[in-house]
């Protein structure tokens, strides 16, 4: 091992790569820009459905009541909502979404309210869709007052103070401190998008430093110089760890960046509407996850140099790696499922370790001794794909593939 | 100087088991000499070039390249030579002036030496016009001159060339043929293989057939017609390798 020959190789292999629009698309381009452009088509898109529920005026269908001229007429008066006419096909209408719900009351429902009764009342909806929801949300709150009101008027027709069917005041107020309200939602995404993203920025430079190599027929050139392999490997190895935590590092800034504008245009919505979610992850938190992001990109890295080795062409590789991207996903998005908790034994398992120490730190909590041992488990899983690399490049029927 | 000592090798296949490649090949080539390794394909002969230039080491017998012994010091005997075929490509998407600069790095040059050996060379080889452009951009024969700039970055005392102008066409081999006799006018230990007969009849001092990974025969085309009793080399092959 010769650490002059080793740069040599680093630096050549990153000139090289940096030519290549393949590499660098999957580097660079994909990290980020992948973030802003989901956030800004989920947020159009999804702004664009809520503001056309929001605007639209549900039809709305009166089921019964055939002898309670009040209660219908009440309902008539809502100024955002449009009676239609009733019809026997009235579940089926919801399902076509020609109306938005029907109200089911009993026919006399004016005469139970009258003589102190209690009427049942039924919304029939579609449950899920937007459109009908909001529908559902104005007659609830119509009901809501109405039962109100009626409540109010029988406490002082028998002269009882309002308070009487109003014991006690439930209030829910939030004492997390920001940081970790947007870590409990953004917490699993943070790393799923950084490990995910470390992972297919690595892919591309893995095979075309190894296997593309074998098929630009560069390895016979490159070995005949004398270079030790170990050296090659290693050079080779550092440019592609080099990709994965750039890819890594633009996907943080720009997850960062997203989520700082994110935040404040939800806190304008929320100074409108009074909905919003704080968007607040620290710099402490953005660095704590990058670092225990490296030794899980020297691990894919080592192990997709390694794989791609062993390939004897760019497709055979790219059927080895491209399962390996469901292994890594999978325990990615395990990390994501609610109830899924750090333990000591769940330290021990690559990625799924990793992604769930990230969601903590996200959300401001530091588990210095999950930290600890993820980070050191980690450095071993790293250490012994990176011993496999190195030992595979010493292979002549892998290098020749005879 | 290059001497080979029994040189082996095996490979283990699944299909066929044991396959020896080469078999206990025995040779030896000086300074300013052109040695051919005459062999059809699959003879054995770019396993054994690629034995003496330690891309492959060999399960038994061993080499000196320039007095270093190739399963002892092959990074050594690697830095001694200069080798070349046609399956030793260029990187692409490097301009000529790096491709040979990195090998220059890579044998152990200081920057300053590297660009100095390297102009020369391209002065020399005619590549200054087009170092500034990408391997890929160039034309065979433009590679080829690159190619033989990055055999001789380090300036090394063995050159090596395993069927160098298989595939090109007549200019381009002609440049390589001339390079051949121009290392031997400067001193250097040749060791090329080919399959071409007219080849080895203008360039080589000595001569060794080989077949099924045996070296069969082996002398001066001087030595070796009169032992066969023919002129035409092809006629001495074919008696040699019993076709």
């Amino acid at each position: 091992m010769n650490l002059r020959n080793i740069t040599v190789v680093y630096r050549k292999e990153l000139r090289d790569s940096l030519r290549d629009r393949r590499t660098v698309v999957s580097m660079i381009v994909v990290p980020i820009f992948l973030m802003p452009v989901l956030t800004i088509i989920v947020g159009v898109v999804s702004a664009r459905l809520i503001g056309r529920a929001m605007l639209e005026t549900p039809s709305v269908m009166i089921i019964g009541a055939e002898n309670s001229p009040q209660i219908v007429a009440a309902l008539r008066d809502l100024p955002d909502i449009k009676i239609v006419p009733a019809a026997g096909d009235y579940a089926q209408q919801i399902v076509d979404k020609k109306i938005r719900a029907a109200v089911e009351l009993p026919s006399d429902f004016d005469a139970i309210i009258s003589r102190g009764g209690t009427a049942s009342v039924r919304i029939d909806m579609y449950e899920g869709e937007i459109s009908s929801g909001f529908g559902v949300d104005k007659l609830q709150k119509f009901f809501r007052d109405f039962r109100d009101h009626t409540v109010r008027e029988r406490l002082e027709a028998r002269r009882l103070p309002p308070t009487l069917s109003d014991p006690i005041h439930v209030e829910e107020k939030n004492v997390a401190p920001p940081e970790k309200v947007s870590g409990v939602v953004l917490g699993g995404l943070v790393p799923y998008f950084v490990i995910i993203l470390s992972l297919t920025g690595t892919m591309y430079p893995a095979m075309d430093l190894t296997v593309g190599e074998k098929e630009r027929g560069t390895i016979e050139t490159i070995l005949c110089s004398p270079i030790s392999r170990t050296s090659l490997v290693l050079g080779k190895f550092l440019m592609v760890l080099t990709a994965s935590l750039a890819t890594a590092a633009l996907a943080i800034a720009s997850m960062g960046l997203t989520f700082a504008i994110g935040s404040r245009m939800v806190g304008g919505m929320r100074a409108v509407s009074g909905m919003g979610l704080e968007f607040n992850v620290s710099p402490r938190a953005v660095f704590w996850v990058f670092v225990m992001i490296v030794p899980l990109a020297v691990l894919f890295s080592a192990a997709l140099l390694a794989i791609s080795l062993f390939a004897k062409s760019f497709k055979e590789a790219q059927s080895y790696l491209s399962p390996l991207t469901i292994v890594v996903i999978a325990p990615a998005i395990v990390s994501i499922l609610p109830g899924v908790e750090l333990n000591t034994g769940l330290s021990f398992v690559p990625i799924l370790s990793t992604s769930l120490v990230s969601k903590e730190i996200v959300s401001g909590t530091f588990h210095w001794y999950y930290v600890a041992l993820i980070f050191g488990s980690s450095c071993v899983y790293a250490a012994a794909a990176l011993w496999m690399a190195v030992r595979l490049f010493q292979r002549e029927d892998v290098l020749f593939r005879i | 100087m290059i001497v080979a000592e029994s040189l082996g090798k095996e490979f283990r296949n699944k299909k066929r088991g044991a396959v020896r490649a080469v078999d206990g090949l025995c040779f030896s080539c000086d300074p300013g000499q052109v040695y051919g390794l005459l062999g059809a394909n699959g003879a054995g002969k770019t396993t054994a070039l690629r034995m003496l230039a330690t891309i492959l080491a060999p399960t038994s017998g061993t080499a000196r390249v320039a007095g270093f012994d190739i399963r002892k010091q092959p990074e050594r005997a690697r830095g001694s030579l200069g080798f070349l075929s046609t399956a030793t490509a260029l990187y692409g998407r490097l301009t000529a002036l790096e491709m040979v600069e990195y090998f220059g790095s890579l044998y152990g040059l200081d920057a300053a030496s590297v660009r100095k050996r390297t102009l020369a060379l391209f002065e020399r080889l005619q590549i200054s016009a087009f170092g500034d452009r990408r391997c890929e951009d160039l034309s065979t024969g433009m590679k080829q001159r690159v190619s033989i700039a990055r055999t001789l970055v380090h300036d090394p005392p063995v050159m090596i060339f395993d069927e160098p102008t298989s595939g090109l066409d007549v200019i381009s081999a002609r440049t390589i043929v001339e390079f051949i006799r121009e290392c031997r006018k400067n001193g250097k230990t040749v060791v090329f293989s080919t399959h071409v007969m007219s080849e080895a009849e203008k360039l080589c001092d000595r001569i060794g057939i080989i077949h099924n990974g045996k070296l069969l025969a082996e002398g001066s085309l001087k030595e070796l017609r009169g032992r066969y009793g023919h002129d035409d080399l092809e006629e001495i092959f074919i008696r040699v390798v019993g076709g």
